[in-house]
């Protein structure tokens, strides 16, 4: 007995919407029989997974504040991966934005009569930084044909250790009892609240920004358009003249400059100042983030929205109900799956095919 | 189960309240003081958010009625503001913040919440409502280090070191004075792993001193992974932070064992007496915040040697960097007939005379 895939010949645009979301109502419910099992109501812990986090304006803005980096880096993500072009190293191109933008806070500590240049450079330098290290796979592959999966994530260790050696080293707090950190920014190399005394940052509004951007290069664009048509039909794209070098450099480009931008505005915006860890895995988790949002930029918003209200909503379980974090890990992850899961459904009819091995026999 | 649904109705209550005001405390006893504690590591069964966990535990046990605990684990450091204003908004009182990584955001959420009182570990910086605590381990690594210089036929100790900080750095030099104490040509080789748990990495870090000749291990990480390599090279080891006995029955000398209970309990105490204060802490192993496992695998006079060395320093007739202690390009550090001071050993970023290893500057 095999399964066959047969593509469906007409998609429901209906299946289409309520693929994830049936997909979350199951994880839901599986989720719920795990909470059981650990001697927990499942109702009270769908109401601190889920409402609690909503019901807070601080909460609100933590969720944001989280979704934020989230979506960055997965809506600049979504170029690669539309384009077949598989960036892994986006936790590396936020790692070296950070770098790079925290460098030029702490190079003008102190500085005066330039202020207001300040931001607006780190961010640029922090976009940069992350485009340039994102085009050495990308380099790498076109000229020698190398797999851009491996050298973009061996390149994460790299720029996690490189932040690490300048934050020991040259970057160091020289008053800081050799801690490893860098003095605190000024005020005019921080991003500023949107509201007073709030936590909410401008990074969220940059984010917000590029989701919107990003929906219209690729819907709208000649570049979207061909981001799309590579990912779909290498061949077509080929013969329409398009070049995959150049658009696999763009798409690197436009991710490792995405995720750096994410990178400076997280240091600039919540930690004020560098130290060896900049990231909880949001380069990482983007990764996820762009598939939960199917390759779509609000898609990804939304994505980005949900894995930070789980994360949140985690905490208050871990705190109210002590449910463990390796329950909201376990959630999250399966929640991909069944959003891939349900996904393959909505284009596919399984077909059950009994007896004799599959059609393209082991030799 | 009824206080849980009285909390189930109250957050039904509170989300339907809540909605676009200000921020509810969900409800919770109003006499008892809620603890919160912050672990870096997972709380997994030994290390040190173990140790933490134990005290969070002792806590609960010493004052059942009056206190509430309640945790997060593997906060993240570059991520833990949100966990630490999480807790104060959940309504704790006192706030454990346990690794250094933790210092910045608990000082920038303890400025929002000034009624609520905390605590971090191994930090330096204190604020009204922000007391620092640490436990001096390198009296611990002193008697370690006598041991290991009256054991190892090699002359040579590998140490498994996490990150150059002063603590870390500290731990090293009194364990070379240690060591050098009963045999003055003992060498130490220094492997850093950057990190404080990764047994992939101290393993890798374990075989390849032993490989350069290192006899005997010792490690400023948490996992049990050096000492079960020394088990399996025949070879003897300390643990760190746990008894690690049960890993490595045949190679555990002894282990560094942080004891934050009686710390942690006064300080809740302190709390509900309302006569709480920031100060800063450091206790030692006359306070019983350092405590050594029992000693195993070494012959009765060099326990007793041990036994002896660790109450010394208890009295307060054995300062482990008791003058003259010199630098390692061979300036004087400590002057005869001097201790060295607290802030220098909190400062410390210079190896002591005879380490085979460079800091960087």
């Amino acid at each position: 007995m095999r399964l066959d895939l047969v593509p469906r010949t007409r998609r429901s645009s209906l299946l289409n919407l309520l693929s994830p979301a049936l997909a979350f109502v199951a994880a839901v419910l599986i989720g719920g029989i795990a909470v059981a099992a650990l001697g927990v109501s499942p109702v009270q812990a769908f109401v601190t997974y889920f409402v609690m986090p909503l019901s807070e304006i601080w909460s609100l803005q933590e969720i944001a504040l989280k979704a934020a980096p989230l979506a960055l880096i997965a809506t600049g993500l979504a170029f690669c991966y539309r384009a077949n072009l598989w960036n892994i190293g986006a936790e590396g191109q936020f790692v070296v934005g950070g770098l790079a933008g925290g460098w030029v806070g702490i190079a003008t500590h102190g500085a005066e009569g330039m202020a207001i240049w300040i931001l607006p450079v780190m961010l640029i330098a922090g976009t940069m930084a992350g485009a340039a290290y994102a085009l050495i796979p990308a380099v790498l592959k076109v000229r020698l044909g190398v797999s851009e999966i491996l050298t973009s994530l061996m390149l994460v260790y790299v720029a996690q250790l490189l932040l690490d050696y300048m934050v020991r080293g040259p970057l160091r707090d020289p008053a800081g009892f050799n801690f490893p950190q860098s003095v605190g920014f000024d005020p005019a190399a921080r991003l500023p609240y949107l509201m007073e005394g709030e936590t909410l940052h401008m990074g969220v509004l940059i984010a917000l920004l590029a989701v919107v951007l990003a929906t219209i290069v690729l819907s709208r664009t000649l570049f979207g358009f061909e981001v799309r048509l590579v990912g779909a039909s290498p061949r077509a794209a080929r013969f329409a003249g398009f070049s995959d070098a150049r658009l696999t450099l763009a798409a690197f480009a436009i991710s490792g400059g995405a995720a750096g931008l994410a990178g400076i505005a997280e240091v600039a915006g919540r930690i004020g100042q560098l130290q060896p860890e900049i990231s909880p895995g949001y380069g990482f988790t983007a990764i996820i983030v762009t598939f939960l949002g199917r390759l779509s930029p609000p898609g990804i918003l939304l994505a980005a929205i949900v894995i930070a209200l789980t994360t949140i909503g985690g905490e208050g379980a871990q705190i109210d109900l002590r449910l463990p974090l390796d329950l909201t890990r376990a959630f999250q992850g399966l929640l991909l799956g069944l959003v891939l899961g349900a996904d393959v459904i909505a284009r596919y009819h399984v077909r059950i095919v009994p007896g004799g091995p599959s059609s393209r026999a082991v030799p | 189960m009824r206080g849980s649904f009285k909390k189930f109705g109250g957050a039904l209550f509170g989300a339907a309240l809540a909605i676009g005001q200000m921020p509810i405390t969900p409800a919770i006893a109003a006499d008892k003081l809620k603890v919160g504690f912050v672990y870096v590591g997972p709380v997994a069964d030994f290390g040190y958010s173990y140790q933490h966990d134990l005290s969070r535990k002792a806590l609960q046990e010493a004052l059942p009625g009056q206190v509430e605990t309640t945790f997060l684990e593997n906060v993240p450091e570059a991520d833990s503001e949100r966990s630490i204003e999480k807790l104060a908004r959940s309504g704790a009182g006192l706030i454990f913040t346990t690794s250094f990584g933790f210092m910045e955001p608990t000082l920038k959420v303890a400025k929002k919440f000034p009624k609520v009182k905390f605590e971090h570990a191994t930090g330096y910086k204190r604020s009204d409502n922000v007391s620092t605590y640490s436990a001096r381990f390198y009296e611990g690594r002193y008697v370690c280090g006598k041991i290991a210089g009256k054991l190892s036929k090699s002359g040579t100790v590998g140490y498994i070191a996490s990150f150059p900080i002063p603590e870390v750095v500290s731990g090293i030099n009194a364990f070379m004075l240690g060591a050098q104490s009963v045999n003055p040509n003992i060498k130490i080789k220094v492997v850093w792993v950057n990190t404080w748990f990764d047994p992939g990495k101290e393993a890798e870090a374990a075989k390849a001193l032993l490989a350069q000749g290192a006899d005997i291990l010792t490690q400023h990480t948490d996992s049990a992974a050096p000492l079960q390599e020394a088990e399996k090279q025949g070879k003897l080891a300390f643990g760190q932070s746990s008894d690690q006995y049960r890993f490595a029955p045949k190679a555990q000398l002894t282990s560094i064992t942080d004891d934050w209970n009686g710390y942690v309990i006064s300080e809740a105490k302190a709390v509900l007496d309302g006569t709480w204060k920031s100060h800063d802490t450091w206790g030692g192993i006359k306070d019983g915040m350092v405590v050594l496992a029992p000693f195993t695998n070494m012959p009765d006079d060099v326990k007793a040697m041990a036994e002896e060395t660790k109450k010394a320093i208890a009295d307060g007739k054995l300062h482990p960097f008791q003058g003259p202690v010199y630098k390692q390009d061979g300036s004087i550090a400590v002057k005869e007939g001097e201790n060295a001071s607290d802030p220098m050993i909190l400062g410390m970023n210079w190896y002591v005379k005879g380490i085979d290893d460079k800091l960087t500057q």
